[in-house]
């Protein structure tokens, strides 16, 4: 896909981006290994084009979809969000995409979906690092209706002005900004409607570690390191780390009278 | 090999990954975040360091080279200098000296708490690595410097809880480590009865 026209969306930061060359080359993305400089080496591997995504589940217009077909009717708009990753790093990205919410609406999810699941890409031919079983492969990642819903969430096809990068998750990703980065899924493949919620990659392989819900909180510790701080990549000294990565304004209400450490 | 230069070529042997290191934070070349690539770097040396110190006494005995064993206190200070390096690095560039913060980490965070704990007995093998502690020790000295087995396996415990999914680097460590140890088990149970030499290698 190309990038056309892109208008200005809402929500962006006026925080300082990250160097367009540390979002390009300091990735988590196991699929193509599991050190942060692996993906930049070996995501050219991956082909983009064609691309189609299988949507099922609770809904009334499931099917197979061309990227084409999915992107067509979706204007394309910048956000400056911020990406906290569950390993105490944070970036400052202007990602180019469009609501979640917007393609949602098309499938025109029954009454009975209550969240929706997506799954990355498996083939070990183009993702060399699912040879080994690092993760449950593939890679699976889920939101409430009502995350999937919210404004904030962002379908992502860019990120400055250009392309999305295949490290960084071509052609179609996930920006969930309130959530740790992984909930951030790449490269997705399938979208499912499902009236239970789905168990995510990370919940199985660290139930005790990783919630449903990982929204960034500095008051929930990752069981074996502080979230209170994070290092902004680029700079030296660690910033506190804010209550859903500083979207509480946005996000907190989907949350109020749950308790936030046992739905970590 | 030359009896003379053997010390002062392993010292600036064991000097270059640390110049390597510098040569790559200041040329810029420790990628996007390179803090945590120093904490990564002065980890893994310092487990590399106190395993090579624990494999000079099997290579002299499996292959009759004995110039580790003459390097030895040299290797195994140079453990405690990458170690040194690694807590410097966590105490400054990761906690900025916040005490508070950094007592919290210790009581809080298993990996912490050991990671000190293998560090705070690396000190007393460090500060009674001289002849004149040696002789004054007796047979104390070689007891405790049998600490030297169990500081790796926390190290490596260390490393084990502290990475996300992929276990596989501490598992080769560990490995290596098992590997030594089982050495010296089966000498042991060969001689029924511990070497003298070999006590703390």
């Amino acid at each position: 896909i190309t990038i056309g026209e892109v208008k200005d969306g809402p929500f962006s930061t006026d925080e300082n981006k990250t160097d367009r060359k540390d979002v390009l080359t300091y990735n988590n993305f196991y699929e193509f290994g599991v050190s942060k400089s692996d993906p930049f080496k070996t995501a050219h591997r991956m082909k983009t084009d064609p691309w189609s995504v299988e949507v099922v589940g609770e809904c009334e217009k499931p099917g197979t979809f061309s990227l084409e077909d999915i992107l067509a009717p979706h204007a394309l708009e910048e956000r400056i969000y911020r990406l906290r990753c569950v390993e105490g790093w944070s970036m400052v990205i202007p990602w180019i995409g469009f609501p979640l919410a917007d393609l949602v609406k098309r499938f025109a999810p029954t009454s009975k979906a209550r969240f929706v699941e997506f799954e990355t890409l498996y083939d070990k031919k183009q993702m060399p690092g699912q040879r080994r079983r690092v993760l449950d492969w593939p890679y699976r990642e889920g939101l409430r209706m009502d995350e999937a819903m919210n404004p904030l969430t962002l379908m992502a096809v860019g990120l400055y002005g250009e392309t999305l990068p295949n490290q960084n998750g071509a052609p179609l990703r996930l920006v969930v900004p309130w959530k740790y980065g992984f909930k951030s899924i790449k490269s997705i493949v399938k979208i499912r409607f499902r009236e239970t919620q789905p168990t995510s990659s990370w919940m199985k392989a660290g139930p005790r570690e990783y919630g449903f819900y990982s929204n960034v909180n500095p008051n929930v510790p990752h069981p074996r390191w502080s979230q209170k701080r994070e290092r902004r990549i680029g700079e030296l000294r660690k910033r506190k780390t804010l209550m859903f990565n500083g979207y509480e304004e946005q996000v907190a209400a989907m949350y109020s009278g749950m308790d936030l450490k046992k739905y970590f | 090999m030359q009896k003379r230069i053997l010390k002062p070529l392993v010292f600036l042997l064991c000097l270059l990954p640390v110049v390597v290191l510098v040569w790559q934070l200041l040329t810029d070349r420790l990628g996007a975040n390179p803090i945590d690539e120093v904490a990564d770097a002065t980890g893994e040396w310092t487990l590399r360091f106190l395993l090579i110190t624990l494999m000079a006494t099997p290579i002299k005995r499996l292959f009759g080279w004995g110039w580790m064993v003459r390097v030895r206190r040299m290797l195994g200070i140079f453990a405690f200098f990458y170690a040194t390096l690694h807590l410097v690095t966590y105490l400054w560039l990761d906690q900025f000296f916040d005490w508070g913060e950094i007592w919290l980490d210790i009581l809080d965070r298993p990996f912490i708490t050991i990671g000190m704990l293998a560090f705070v007995l690396l000190l007393p093998l460090v500060v009674t690595s001289n002849n004149m502690m040696m002789r004054r020790l007796g047979r104390n000295w070689k007891r405790l410097h049998r600490l030297a087995y169990v500081i790796p396996l926390l190290g490596v415990v260390h490393f084990w809880w502290l990475v996300k999914a992929d276990v596989l680097e501490p598992l080769v460590y560990g490995g290596v480590l098992a590997l030594l140890l089982l050495l010296r088990v089966r000498r042991k149970a060969l001689t029924g009865r511990v070497a003298g030499e070999n006590c703390a290698s």
